[in-house]
């Protein structure tokens, strides 16, 4: 923001644009010395790592029965495949990411115009409201289990009477609206931002042209936002497809299959009944259907990225 | 969009009050766990449980001191050392990579951009197994340098992210004067980059540290006993039996208490941080 009073003018191009000043081998060498070590690590760390996956989904090895280690092809991924408890895991998956980042998306909407606008305490609320997602998530995962659904004791059946099992009877609606009360204050937050960027000239001669209040906000305040709402479902969903926390705490992916999730299930696959080369193939098979999620992913914020850059 | 959204209204009046009091009652309804956990914390087991629940008690530090009899100052001692440490260690790698991605720009600097924020959307249970089976090798299970390298790893693309949106808030003009005045790369640092974006290192730092702090997926797959962090404290309460409702919440007010505070102090720079520095 501080460049646009200080550039001006012709000499405003946007400073990150390549300029092979010398095209000088030592030159160019100096330049990236210093993007070196990240990038070093970051493919040490996380993409070594996904090669090692790729060679363990090819064999058929079970840690229960030592020395069982040997290649077979693609049969784990046929077993994965075909294997209903991969597909009913991706189905979770699909309905809690959706769900909750739909949720926490509309809610924090709400939110944020609540709080876009003057009040007394306006700071204060802002404050409660952010809170939900400071808090620890396994403790907050604890915090709804047990202090809030349980039957017996639990806030809710406190406050409304009555002895309903939240967690057995509507378990991925317990999951989800944990998640929704941590990622609603993340939403509303963004979209906040947005809200507070739009100008108010352009609001005004909304209103002097005689748009209503509706009006002005379905038609100039919900476009403006837009980019807003996409990066902040997108985050939302990169960090909810992830959810480990709260289906191992509130649920333990059950009952029976009803909340495991592909993390669950890759994670019971691994360390609750050892199958290596199966848990490799599954997570080749999640890092595959990532990779296409992301690739639309990455051209949202790529072009949220440029109206940056622009400004 | 569904109309249960109703038209911001800037005037006063009734309107105006009504406005104000649904905010009010939005952020309490929200506040409304966590006052619960921290009020549920300074109760006796018998009335944590009670039903319907009590809202007036003589408030007792029984279940802090049970919590901490039960020894949970090692787990929070590893998770400052895990968070801490690979703070600074992402601060160390980001920083000088978000330079050569902004200022002194790398040639290809977007693809390079692109990838790190790649590694961010990999699902992290797909590189448990490799990394699970490469620490036990190495003989690195249940030791907090594991947390660390990871939380490094995780956090880094943020972090380069978020400190090149800082560093292209330098006005060029400053940098092109101080090489005018022939100051060589580290004065131009020390004296000119560094003060500006001080702030945004602050900022950075912070959602490095909220992230590595709540993390739980590797540090309840990697470690055990001995480097356990707190989330791992907390993870014997999943299936706890009988009276222990005190407990648990005292327990879950003490590990939550470092990030709601940091939070609250700096809640303009969360913003940022969180959207990687795309929303300022």
């Amino acid at each position: 923001m501080t460049t646009t009073i200080v550039t001006t003018g012709a000499d405003a191009a946007p400073r990150p644009d390549p300029r092979p000043t010398r095209p000088d081998r030592r030159h160019r060498w100096a330049r990236r010395a210093p993007l070196l070590p990240a990038l070093v690590f970051a493919i040490v760390v996380t993409q070594l790592p996904f090669l090692f996956t790729l060679y363990l989904s090819t064999q058929s090895w079970n840690a229960l029965r030592p020395g069982s280690q040997e290649f077979i092809g693609l049969a784990n991924y046929a077993t994965v495949l075909t294997d209903g408890r991969l597909r009913a895991a991706l189905l979770n998956t699909v309905v809690l990411t959706a769900s909750s980042v739909f949720a926490s998306v509309l809610l924090g909407l709400g939110l944020a115009i609540l709080l876009d606008r003057r009040f007394p305490g306006r700071g204060i609320v802002r404050t409660l409201l952010i809170t939900p997602f400071l808090v620890m998530p396994m403790a907050a995962a604890l915090l709804w289990k047990h202090a809030i659904y349980n039957p017996s004791y639990g806030l809710i059946n406190g406050i409304l009477g009555g002895s309903t099992d939240w967690v057995s009877q509507y378990p991925m609606v317990s999951v989800v609206a944990a998640l929704v009360w941590q990622w609603t204050p993340f939403m509303m937050l963004i979209i906040l931002a947005g809200l507070q960027s739009q100008s108010l000239e352009t609001l005004e001669a909304a209103r002097v042209d005689g748009a209503g209040p509706w009006q002005t906000f379905t038609r100039i305040t919900l476009p403006y936002l837009r980019p807003y709402l996409e990066l902040g479902a997108l985050l939302g969903s990169i960090y909810l497809v992830q959810t480990f926390d709260a289906v191992f705490t509130i649920t333990q992916g059950g009952p029976g299959r009803a909340t495991t999730n592909l993390p669950y299930e890759i994670y019971l696959t691994t360390f609750r009944k050892f199958e290596y080369g199966e848990a490799a193939a599954a997570g080749v098979v999640v890092v595959i259907g990532t990779i296409v999620v992301a690739t639309f992913a990455l051209r949202v914020i790529s072009s949220l990225f440029r109206m940056e850059d622009a400004r | 969009m569904t109309r249960t959204v109703q038209p911001t209204r800037r005037g006063a009046g009734m309107t105006g009050a009504a406005w104000t009091v649904l905010a009010w009652l939005a952020g309490l309804l929200f506040f409304l766990p966590v006052a619960w956990m921290v009020l549920t914390g300074f109760k006796r087991e018998v009335d944590a449980a009670s039903n319907p629940p009590s809202w007036f008690f003589t408030p007792v530090l029984d279940g802090y001191r049970q919590v901490f009899d039960r020894d949970i100052t090692p787990y929070l001692l590893n998770s400052v050392m895990a968070s801490v440490l690979s703070t600074l260690l992402v601060l160390v790698l980001a920083t000088p990579a978000a330079y050569a991605l902004s200022i002194r720009p790398v040639e290809r600097w977007r693809d390079a951009l692109f990838f790190f924020i790649s590694t961010k959307m990999l699902p992290l249970v797909a590189a448990l197994l490799p990394i699970y089976l490469l620490v036990q090798d190495l003989g690195m299970l249940d030791n907090v340098w594991t947390l660390i390298v990871l939380y490094t790893a995780m956090n880094l693309p943020l972090a380069v992210w978020m400190m090149r949106s800082f560093l292209l808030e330098v006005p060029a003009a400053l940098i092109e004067a101080a090489a005018m005045d022939g100051a060589d790369l580290l004065v131009t640092i020390r004296r000119i980059l560094l003060p500006i974006v001080a702030p945004g290192l602050a900022a950075t730092a912070l959602i490095c540290f909220i992230f590595s702090w709540n993390e739980f997926f590797f540090a309840v797959n990697l470690t055990a006993t001995r480097a356990g962090t707190s989330p791992i404290f907390l993870v014997g309460f999943i299936t706890s039996e009988g009276l222990f409702l005190a407990r648990l919440c005292a327990a879950a007010t003490i590990v939550s208490l470092p990030v709601v505070l940091a939070g609250w102090i700096a809640q303009k720079q969360l913003v940022r941080g969180l959207s990687m520095g795309a929303v300022k």
